[in-house]
């Protein structure tokens, strides 16, 4: 089964609920790997033998996404909901969500502007205000469609669009996805490797943590759709990435500091192997890299992204020859620390 | 000890960059254990295999942490007339950045500029710059790469007992640990004297150091605040000449009271000056230590320190002194509980 980017973009998998993104990706791995698991709390593990002992890698994506689940139900009919992970109030007025299992299309509904007084047309909306509109007309209608805890999306459908470039709802993670995939379906690695597509990533790096600490690697390596600031009004140097300009290298993020020996190694084999790469200039944020890096006595850990625009949005933005690059990238690597080219 | 901690304060060593403090660290202190060996986030371990039982008490596996790591910047952006962008690795406040040198792993020197801004509360990192003498992207790039970090350029100087240098936090940790495995004489304990790594960003390489040695016993070693300078207006208990300080708590950890009582104990015993040490903000490693596994019996020792993160952090030699005996003392005995 080929990779279907689309399909993989589209599910829905809010963090603690990933099971239809999981099923997904077992199916893709499936019959490329020496055994296929997963844990406790959901993490799916794609483990391939390799010829020697070590070193023990671990390659984490994150197959959750931002979202929301359903909080409550009120006499009007109207869902109340909580945030999954970091969303910022303006994202929410004005869109179009679905719910729970069968999709329920949803409305995050707004006072017109006629009807605004002159200070809320300013101001962000207070998100306590806001609730979803599915048509029901009480409580007990409102029930029958959706249930608490239900998770919530944007309805938004993933697309190729511009010159080479994808737009898509989830592409926080699912392109890291899309990338530890197609490395564990390809790559001749001498050294074990554990590909793990990791749940609960945008509310605390869990998955990870528990999935770290099973396997105990030597090395992780965390496969990111990153942030992206190459839009209007952003100075350069805070611009973090770039789309187009292959994938972004991690020096350090507010849970990790990439290991020097490790992006060393990374540099070199992109610049044997002719890939363009580019630093994510910035510190700020943290992925499953941290959580690898810390589990027992410790792991050498770095970080490979795909730039995506606008990310904890409804839409967010990527380049395909980015997330070719990043497959390329990443399998060269893995390869590079089975032949022990790895030198701390 | 003067000579050790001037060459273990300019020692290159900001977070995740540790490796050249490392080998001065490793070299001072290899005459003094049975064995060093690094794990993978970098932290240094000397081991000094114990005598035995310490008058029919336990053995410990005794954990000591001095974090060699220090606070910096790191580079995020080259701009095309070579200006180097920056944000902090720890905290480095943008102020006190203002008019610094700052020095590279491979020695490249750089000052800090900044944009103008109309009000100093506007100063943030993202303002300001790093200035190589690079005349272009191209000869920036001959020098320092995006991802380098650097550190307050600042020798160290004596003032009277008081030494001022950058990077007291806690290359003066590092140097007590360095001087306590010199002088320990019969010590029944197993020690692992660990230089820990990345404590400046949130007690990373103590919680992987802990983990793999299971200690059975923690100590750990760093600067703290004080109260002795003017208009400081806090609540510390602490002044400089007053002492090896005993930690009761600080933000990532309550001492257990036990452990506290042992090193008074100990101190009073043997006429060693010290002083009880609150600690409002700011985390050690003793908490990642005492947070290991099933939980570890942990305590810190620390020398009160002036100017903590700018280059002029300063200490008083008989609190560093003080530190010494009291930790050779606690490892020559029982530690008993």
């Amino acid at each position: 089964m080929e990779l279907d980017i689309k399909r993989l973009a589209d599910i829905r998998g809010v963090s603690g609920q990933e099971q239809d993104v999981r099923a997904y990706c077992r199916d893709l791995v499936s019959g490329h790997a020496d055994e296929i698991f997963s844990d406790t709390i959901g993490n799916l593990y794609a483990y391939r033998r390799g010829t020697q002992d070590g070193p023990v890698v671990m390659i984490a994506a994150h197959m959750d996404e931002v979202g929301f689940l359903v909080r409550g139900v009120d006499k009007e009919g109207m869902v109340h909901f909580a945030n999954v992970g970091g969303i910022v109030p303006a994202q929410l007025p004005a869109k179009v969500v679905r719910i729970g299992p069968s999709a329920v299309p949803g409305v995050i509904g707004t006072k017109a502007v006629h009807l605004q007084q002159p200070d809320e047309r300013t101001k962000p909306f207070d998100p306590k205000n806001l609730v979803i509109d599915i048509g029901a007309k009480s409580k007990e209608e409102a029930l029958k469609l959706v249930k608490l805890g239900d998770q919530i999306t944007w309805d938004v459908e993933f697309g190729p669009f511009g010159n080479g470039l994808w737009k898509g709802r989830a592409l926080d993670d699912r392109v890291g996805c899309g990338v530890l995939a197609e490395v564990i379906r390809s790559g001749d690695y001498a050294c074990p490797v554990y590909g793990v597509f990791t749940v609960q990533e945008e509310i605390g790096l869990r998955g990870a943590r528990i999935a770290a600490n099973r396997i105990m690697p030597q090395i992780g390596i965390a496969l990111e759709g990153t942030v992206c600031a190459d839009i209007p009004g952003v100075e350069t140097h805070g611009q973090v990435t770039r789309v187009g300009r292959g994938p972004a290298v991690s020096f350090m993020d507010g849970g990790t500091i990439h290991h020097p020996a490790l992006r060393r190694l990374i540099v070199a084999v992109a610049e044997r192997e002719g890939i363009p790469y580019q630093w994510r200039e910035a510190t700020g944020g943290a992925n499953d890299a941290a959580a690898m890096s810390l589990a027992g006595a410790g792991a050498m850990a770095c970080a490979v992204s795909v730039p995506c625009r606008y990310i904890h949005s409804p839409v967010a933005v990527c380049s395909e020859s980015d997330f070719r690059g990043a497959v390329r990238l990443v399998r060269a690597l893995v390869e590079s620390i089975g032949r022990g080219e790895l030198k701390v | 000890m003067k000579e050790l901690i001037r060459n273990f304060t300019q020692a290159y060593g900001p977070a995740g960059h540790e490796t050249q403090v490392c080998e001065v660290i490793r070299q001072a202190v290899a005459g003094y254990c049975d064995r060093t060996s690094t794990d993978a986030l970098g932290n240094l371990i000397a081991f000094r295999a114990g005598t035995g039982e310490a008058g029919g008490g336990k053995r410990h596996r005794v954990m000591l942490a001095g974090h060699m790591d220090e606070i910096g910047v790191v580079v995020t952006h080259i701009d095309e007339h070579g200006f180097l962008r920056f944000t902090n690795v720890g905290g480095v406040s943008p102020h006190v950045l203002l008019g610094q040198r700052v020095e590279f792993g491979n020695g490249r020197v750089g000052s800090i500029g900044t944009e103008r801004v109309d009000e100093i509360k506007d100063l943030k990192h993202d303002k300001m710059f790093i200035d190589v003498g690079a005349k272009s992207r191209s000869e920036a790039e001959e020098w320092v790469s995006v991802g380098d970090v650097a550190t307050y350029q600042r020798g160290l100087v004596e003032m009277g007992t008081r030494l001022s240098s950058k990077a007291m936090d806690d290359r003066i940790g590092c140097v007590i640990i360095a001087e306590t495995l010199r002088r320990l004489k019969s010590c029944p304990h197993d020690v692992y004297a660990v230089f820990t790594t990345q404590e400046e960003v949130g007690l990373r390489g103590a919680r992987v150091s802990a983990y793999g040695i299971d200690p059975t016993f923690g100590i750990a070693f760093d600067v703290t605040g004080m109260n002795d300078t003017p208009n400081l207006k806090n609540i510390l208990n602490m002044k400089l000449g007053g002492g090896a300080s005993i930690k009761a708590k600080d933000a990532s950890v309550v001492v257990p009271p036990k452990v506290r009582d042992l090193m008074v104990r100990t101190a009073r015993e043997n006429d060693i000056p010290y002083q009880l040490e609150v600690l409002p903000s700011g985390g050690t490693d003793t908490g990642a230590i005492l947070l290991t596994r099933a939980g570890v019996p942990a305590g810190c020792i620390s020398v009160p320190t002036r100017y903590i993160h700018t280059p002029v952090e300063t200490i008083e030699t008989s609190d560093v002194e003080a530190c010494v005996q009291l930790a050779t003392k606690l490892l020559e005995g029982p530690l008993e509980l």
